[in-house]
């Protein structure tokens, strides 16, 4: 008697069959490609964590040295764009309500005056908190650089540096990222997930299609066992996966500049057992879903969640506690870890080990699930 | 040894009972047709048979295997070729064969692919995409992809289905040949010329078996008597036959009126009166399959109200 459960021979022709359909389908074929290049560049270009040149309202009622002073280093710290000069609080206030200006920044007309008799000046900078993000990096700049600017043009430099003496020196090292680029974050984080998308969509309608074709009925009738159909439904898309990896990493190396610090090989490994996952996560689905219709909305009802709560999006450790936790679910989060940790800090296996092997025991739960969920009958 | 031997087969879906304490046998050579209305489980007591379902309840043997325990097996020597077409319609002919080849770990595989195509006659198009086959060619090539690996037993669900005439002559040719060199055939079919062809045909109705035997036998044990009428205004005749006591079924056939009932002498009593109009003639006639079967159906529609 042959073996029953698994024949390389049969797994042979299940998988030329894959790849012939997968060929066959151009449109799924240019998808596979196409939109991971087309979602990088894009995203790639697109998101930025640190907006800068914000449109900004000045509104001064007097032409003093010191507010102009004021206005150009606010200017200079490349946060703030003062397309409007007005001369009401009113017609600011318009301007914010509308949305055409992101910052009001209010100097009084007795601002001179109270500088030179070091009485309290003061200016009012009204920011549209409505998203937070785009207000916070600019004002953290704010007190310095404009209390330096005062300083100097009230030649006190002599003064700014005795008062730095006495003053508590905080120094910030932004590490990994001196710059703050946003790519340099953005552009791996979305490698995985280009990758859930396309891999865990492509999986899941695997068995759907079968099903709804109406060849799973003779597929069944022939003797093939489940692992040989799971291998043969998952492993052409893990090609597809390591091709995608290819063009998505050399993109982000030749057109974003992402420096690349750690170890090629560990990288690879580790993306290799993150796609391993997100295929059979889809095939998971494929196996309780009837149609190819459930099969998306299963994939979209696991793919949004992810996406907010892996630390793509937003940062993961501002989330509260439950909200790790649920993080921690996905796949996606622990590739995040793992692809940042070493294209950009150089890490060795011994520092992403626990993300590594979180990643493995997906594949093996998914793996399990999927067996037990396949019916080998079309009950 | 009967290729099928099956006692007692349930199956439920939901709380509706699809397949109801059906037992059949079909000894091995032998021909079968499965005959029955739509929707009567006839798909779902053959895809019992080849390991497709799991019975609620039941036993029996396939090829000698128990259905239950043994479906691989039963599905190693079973040729199945389902309902609707069921291969890759974006893969080749070729491919497909190629496919269902190494999936029996047939060898050498190409071998047998090669022969298959020169005896469907395909050879020529073996690249071309299975999806534009007509239906009589898809219907030749499942049923090759189905005998290529020789099996001892083809179950084929409604092979004819959408089939020009002439094709499926051809397809019972072939049916017949395959079974002159030993191999059981049990297929299901709504044409009573296809049930003709057939070593013994089963009824199933509403899950339950019915009748089984050969044609001659399941016309006689229905009981039927059947009268021909001839004769002007037959339409006429026909409404007012309609609901008369002893009369089951009245259905024109080109100029003349089969009047069926399984009482004689009710059926005889209302036919005498009907005699006696002007140039109305009343003979005896035989019992046709068909007549059994639409009995059949109004019988078990019946049970079921």
């Amino acid at each position: 008697m042959r073996n029953t459960v698994f024949s390389f021979a049969r797994l042979g022709a299940l998988l030329t069959k894959e790849f012939i359909q997968m060929r066959r389908d151009r449109i799924t074929f240019a998808m596979m490609l196409g939109v991971p290049l087309m979602q990088l560049v894009l995203f790639g270009y697109a998101i930025n964590n640190d907006p800068k040149g914000l449109p900004a309202a000045l509104v001064a009622t007097s032409q003093d040295q010191y507010t102009r002073a004021i206005a150009s280093a606010l200017e200079n710290t490349g946060y703030y764009r003062f397309d409007h000069v007005v001369q009401s609080a009113a017609e600011a206030e318009a301007l914010m309500a509308e949305g055409a200006v992101s910052f009001v920044v209010t100097i009084p007309s007795d601002f001179a005056r109270r500088v030179e008799r070091r009485d309290e000046p003061r200016i009012l900078i009204e920011a549209d908190a409505t998203d937070p993000s785009v207000a916070s990096n600019a004002i953290s700049t704010l007190s310095t650089v404009a209390s330096q600017a005062l300083l100097r043009e009230q030649g006190m430099q002599a003064e700014a540096a005795e008062q730095a003496k006495q003053q508590l020196q905080v120094i910030v090292h932004r590490r990994y990222n001196p710059e703050g680029i946003s790519q340099y974050n953005i552009v791996p984080g979305l490698l995985g997930v280009i990758l859930q998308m396309t891999m865990v969509m492509m999986t899941s309608m695997a068995l759907t299609r079968e099903t709804e074709r109406g060849t799973m009925e003779n597929l069944l009738a022939m003797p093939t066992s489940p692992v040989e159909i799971m291998l043969g439904k998952v492993l052409p898309y893990l090609v597809v996966g390591a091709v995608q990896v290819m063009v998505v990493l050399a993109a982000a190396t030749l057109m974003f500049a992402v420096p690349f610090v750690g170890s090629m090989p560990l990288l690879f490994s580790a993306i290799l057992i993150f796609v391993l996952s997100l295929v059979l996560l889809g095939y998971t689905i494929s196996t309780v879903s009837h149609t190819q219709m459930q099969a998306m909305q299963l994939t979209f009802f696991f793919f949004l969640p992810s996406l907010m709560l892996s630390g793509f999006m937003f940062p993961f450790r501002g989330m509260p506690d439950w909200a790790q936790w649920l993080g921690e679910i996905f796949p996606l989060t622990h590739f995040l870890r793992i692809i940042r940790a070493v294209m950009l800090k150089g890490a060795n296996f011994a520092a992403i080990s626990t993300e590594i092997a979180a990643l493995t025991i997906f594949v093996i739960l998914f793996a399990a699930m999927a067996l037990f969920r396949f019916r080998r009958t079309l009950d | 040894m009967n290729a099928i031997e099956v006692r007692n087969l349930v199956k439920r879906f939901g709380d509706k009972t699809v397949v109801d304490h059906v037992t059949m046998s079909v000894a091995e050579g032998e021909i079968v047709g499965f005959l029955g209305p739509n929707g009567s489980g006839k798909t779902t007591t053959i895809r019992i048979m080849c390991g497709l379902l799991t019975p609620d309840a039941g036993e029996g043997t396939v090829l000698g295997h128990n259905l239950l325990t043994d479906s691989l097996k039963i599905k190693r020597e079973v040729g199945y070729m389902t309902q609707k077409f069921s291969f890759y319609e974006d893969l080749t002919i070729g491919e497909n064969l190629e496919f269902v080849a190494r999936l029996y770990q047939l060898r050498p595989a190409g071998e047998y692919v090669g022969r298959t195509l020169e005896e469907l006659g395909l050879a020529s198009r073996r690249d071309q995409l299975a999806g534009t086959l007509s239906g009589g060619w898809k219907q030749r090539l499942a049923l090759a992809a189905c005998i290529m690996h020789k099996p001892r037993l083809l179950l084929l669900d409604e092979p004819t289905a959408g089939v020009d005439p002439k094709a499926r002559r051809e397809f019972w040719d072939e049916i017949h040949r395959l079974a002159r060199d030993g191999l059981t055939v049990l297929v299901s079919t709504h044409y009573m010329d296809e049930a003709e062809r057939c070593h013994r045909i089963s009824y199933i109705s509403y899950g339950r078996l019915l009748a089984t035997g050969t044609v001659e036998q399941v016309i006689e044990n229905a009981g039927l008597t059947t009268f021909i009428v001839t004769g002007p205004d037959l339409n006429e005749v026909a409404a007012e036959l309609e609901g008369r006591p002893g009369v089951e079924q009245v259905a024109p056939f080109g100029t003349t009126l089969h009047v069926v009932g399984s009482n004689r002498q009710l059926l005889e009593k209302t036919l005498k009166e009907i005699g006696r109009r002007k140039g109305t003639r009343v003979e005896p006639g035989e019992t046709s399959l068909e007549d059994v079967f639409i009995q059949f159906m109004a019988g078990s529609k019946d049970n079921m109200a």
